[in-house]
């Protein structure tokens, strides 16, 4: 018991370096989006800080922030997955086309079909299949052929959307359930919109597997040296392989959200859903070289582009310029991140 | 003489026309540090490997506590209580010494939050520091990365967690190689530690004066065969070199 409080003290005292270096990894860029929210809040404060424009900054992250959640255990377990965007149009392609055949007949509105919760959650599990089976695809060739995993899900990236073009002949499908459209698109549970709901709830799932779960503990272990993972005896394949079928999974999840949201498929929408993924999760803290990572920072990377182009849009800045306030902070966020591995080293 | 904890007797293991080993001989007792050692190309590397399960012997028989054994991995040794220190210490270095400790051992919570896959962190980090106390060995944060430690305190961990897992013999193969004085006194002192335990440790190793400084006995190869047995008391830089260099199979019993 002595030897615990020996070591709980001896925790307590930090080096000055130590401790800035912590601040800087673990709260900076949380700072920084609290910093834009006030600077906004404070030029702007009827526009953007008014409860639709939140709402809509909410909505407007929901989509990317389930995906990023995947892409956030990838990452940790020094992978890629650059198929997020296209897995995620796959999937929207066969549940859009399955639920077609399922409900048949035209809705109320133009441009959706008249089914129910039923035929819903038929194409929700077909969405969630199609993502599995691509994050199979990637693990298993990943993690069994040893092939590198920026080329394996560049691959399937190119595949993913082929498939989705030959099934469709490259033409969105625009009837889907009016229920999939008015009460998940559309609709709001106590005042907040369901994509949003979903979106954290899959946050806080994610966080609560990956940080207090022994799977967690796996994913950062094998990221962090797949031998010395595989000689404790954790089967890296098998871990390997389910990280890249969850993050599949969550595209599939997030296929469904953008049928739901735009009321058609979005074909042409998502090639850039993983440059935004991964930048949302260095942002957030998680290293590309693997091992290092949390999902709260993930929340704050995929939120920092959304705000800057709010903001720059309420303040009549050109658009344009969010993409390149964003290059320049994702920059300097990995910048830091190699700064505090070579201080942690050289203490 | 007590019957050895780990034993082996005539081991042969070729590679192609090569033979690693040529009929090698070994053993090792509880509570004792046993040096192994050899001139590059001696056969301790394949030895090891055959005694720890990450090799097969293609003649010759492995004794645990006077009992055949044949280690179908090193998993499976480790689950008959034999471990390997290995000399880039397969640690996970973004992990905390107490994770790396219980990798792909982890204690769950108790109930249904367990069977969910839920860790015990709490309970992993009181027994760790009550490991590492027991050989005292002093980390200077038990929650910062294993990357933030020293060379030193590194090998302390994959020590401590060997010794955490194996209750019978510890193979440590060049456990000071890269480190300075003072480290290497601390490692030195931890070996001993853990052979008060009541743990048999080899240690391989090409350091004279170390292997004379911490070995209870030890034991030469040549050309994949063992050519002298020496106790602490006996041995000298010069009869060790001398067995290593010229030594022949017809050894003397020690």
């Amino acid at each position: 018991m002595s030897a615990t409080l020996a070591h709980e003290t001896e925790d307590e005292r930090l080096s000055p370096l130590e401790r800035w270096t912590r601040l800087l990894g673990g709260g900076w860029i949380f700072a920084l989006l609290i910093a834009l929210i006030a600077i906004f809040t404070t030029l702007r404060p009827e526009q953007f800080a008014s409860g639709f424009n939140l709402s809509m900054l909410a909505v407007n992250a929901a989509i990317l922030l389930v995906l990023s959640v995947g892409q956030t255990f990838v990452i940790i377990a020094a992978g890629i997955d650059l198929s997020v965007g296209t897995v995620l149009v796959f999937a929207s392609i066969t549940s859009a086309q399955v639920m077609l055949w399922l409900s048949g007949a035209a809705g109320e509105t133009y441009g959706t079909t008249r089914g129910g919760w039923g035929v819903v959650f038929i194409g929700l599990i077909v969405a969630l299949a199609s993502g599995a089976f691509w994050g199979a695809v990637n693990g298993a060739l990943v993690a069994v052929a040893g092939i590198p995993a920026l080329i394996v899900t560049l691959g399937t990236f190119g595949m993913a959307l082929g498939f989705a073009q030959i099934f469709t002949n490259g033409t969105d499908i625009r009837a889907v359930p009016e229920t999939l459209v008015d009460q998940i698109g559309s609709g709001t549970i106590g005042g907040v919109p369901v994509l949003v709901v979903i979106a954290a709830a899959v946050a806080i799932v994610g966080a609560v597997v990956l940080h207090l779960t022994r799977f967690g503990v796996h994913v950062f272990a094998v990221g962090s040296d797949k031998e010395a993972a595989r000689r404790a005896g954790i089967n890296v394949r098998r871990r390997l392989i389910a990280i890249y079928v969850l993050s599949g999974a969550l595209a599939g999840l997030a296929a469904m959200m953008a049928t739901a949201r735009f009321a058609t498929t979005t074909i042409g929408g998502h090639a850039m859903d993983n440059l935004s993924t991964i930048s949302a999760v260095v942002l957030g803290g998680t290293s590309l070289f693997g091992g290092i990572g949390s999902i709260a920072g993930t929340v704050v990377g995929v939120f920092i582009p959304i705000v800057l182009l709010n903001g720059f849009v309420i303040l009549g800045i050109p658009p344009f310029w969010q993409t390149v306030a964003t290059g320049a902070v994702l920059i300097l966020a990995v910048w830091i991140d190699q700064l505090k591995r070579s201080a942690r080293e050289r203490s | 003489m007590t019957t050895p904890l780990l034993e082996a007797r005539a081991i042969t293991r070729r590679f192609g026309h090569v033979r690693a080993l040529d009929g090698a001989d070994f053993a090792v007792h509880s509570g004792e540090i046993c040096a192994l050692i050899g001139d590059n190309g001696a056969g301790k590397s394949t030895l090891v490997k055959i005694l720890s399960g990450a090799d097969r012997p293609d003649d010759g028989r492995i004794l645990l506590a006077g009992e055949p054994v044949a280690f179908n991995s090193p998993n499976d040794a480790q689950a008959r209580g034999v471990a390997t220190v290995y000399q880039d210490l397969a640690l996970a270095a973004d992990l905390p010494p107490f994770e790396n400790l219980f990798l792909g051992r982890e204690v769950m919570l108790p109930g249904v939050l367990g069977r969910l896959g839920f860790v015990n962190r709490a309970a992993m980090r009181r027994q760790a520091a009550e490991q590492f106390e027991r050989l005292g060995v002093r980390l200077r944060s038990a929650r910062t990365p294993v990357s933030s430690l020293s060379g030193g305190q590194r090998q302390s961990v994959a020590i401590a967690r060997a010794a955490m897992w194996a209750d019978r013999v510890i193979f440590m193969d060049e456990p000071t190689a890269a480190l300075g004085v003072v480290q290497t006194g601390r490692v030195l002192d931890l070996i001993r530690q853990v052979r008060d335990q009541g743990i048999a440790v080899v240690l391989i190793s090409h350091n004279m004066p170390q292997v004379l400084a911490v070995a209870d006995r030890i034991e030469v190869l040549r050309l994949g065969r063992r050519v002298a047995r020496f106790t602490a008391q006996e041995a000298n830089v010069d009869r060790l070199v001398a067995a290593m260099t010229s030594g022949s199979a017809e050894e003397r019993a020690a």
